[in-house]
């Protein structure tokens, strides 16, 4: 069950910006934590890079959750880039094809309470994070 | 694009970064410091981050280059003013930042830079015993 879903494209660093002004806009309605929010908005801006660096550019989709328990916020990254060929290899500390740290998809996946990747190569990749107030 | 100013006061650069960074410009901010840096000969730079609510991986790295490139050019980096939010969240996204020295806030940070090189007086202010005595008429 969810509500208020916005979307954002990705496709510049300025549409990073955006993206993690919005989450922290969000993040803040559904009262996490400070550092909850400071964690999934750091979570998001990796994540929006990625799809814009990695997947040449997509979107983003930014929705509050809740169960019978919780509120939380779900955040989806599509791109119909390359896709991931080896995910494993792509989730470990420190592995990048970018020239960056190789934290982005490791370290947003230890900032979030539940993250999905559904990727195939030539097809793109989502990502779907969510976290869930305490 | 905006861009991040880098002021000069005595023999320190400070830079205070007050906006939410795009990537161009802190990549920008990391030129603009190294030829600041080389054109003013200063040995101490300090780079406030305290209004900044998130560091990623791309600000955090490109934290450590402004170091690294500061050290290259003779002289030395103190990032400070991190928020304690950040500070977790940095840790946990697997980013320790190696090589930044860090202190927590301007003060802590200029008096770091003091010790480091107390032959140098970074604030500018007077020393008579750093002056060469001119020759009176």
């Amino acid at each position: 069950m969810n509500d208020d879903v916005q979307r954002l494209p990705v496709v510049t660093d300025q549409d990073v910006v955006r993206v993690r002004q919005l989450v922290r806009t969000v993040a803040v309605a559904v009262k996490l934590s400070l550092v909850d929010q400071t964690k999934l908005v750091t979570a998001a801006s990796e994540l929006a890079r990625n799809t814009l660096v990695y997947g040449g550019g997509g979107e983003a989709e930014v929705s509050r959750v809740h169960n019978d328990r919780r509120a939380g916020i779900r955040i989806v990254f599509a791109d119909q880039g390359p896709g991931i060929a080896d995910l494993d290899l792509a989730l470990t500390d420190g592995y990048t094809t970018g020239g960056g740290l190789g934290l982005g998809l490791s370290g947003a996946r230890r900032l979030v309470d539940e993250f999905e990747i559904d990727t195939e190569p030539g097809k793109g990749t989502t990502i779907t994070v969510v976290k869930w107030c305490r | 694009m905006e861009r991040v100013p880098v002021l000069k006061i005595g023999e320190i650069l400070l830079v205070s970064i007050q906006i939410d960074m795009e990537d161009q410009v802190a990549l920008q901010l990391q030129e603009d410091l190294a030829e600041r840096i080389v054109a003013t000969g200063v040995r101490g730079v300090i780079i406030d981050i305290s209004a900044l609510d998130i560091v990623d991986s791309f600000v955090g790295r490109t934290l450590a280059t402004i170091a690294s490139v500061s050290r290259v050019l003779d002289a030395e980096t103190v990032v400070v003013g991190m928020r304690p939010a950040v500070a977790i969240t940095l840790v946990e996204l697997g980013l320790s930042l190696p090589g930044i020295r860090t202190a927590l806030n301007v003060d802590l940070g200029i008096a770091m830079l003091a010790r480091q090189d107390e032959d140098i007086d970074l604030l500018g202010d007077e020393d008579d015993t750093d002056q060469v005595a001119e020759p009176t008429p």
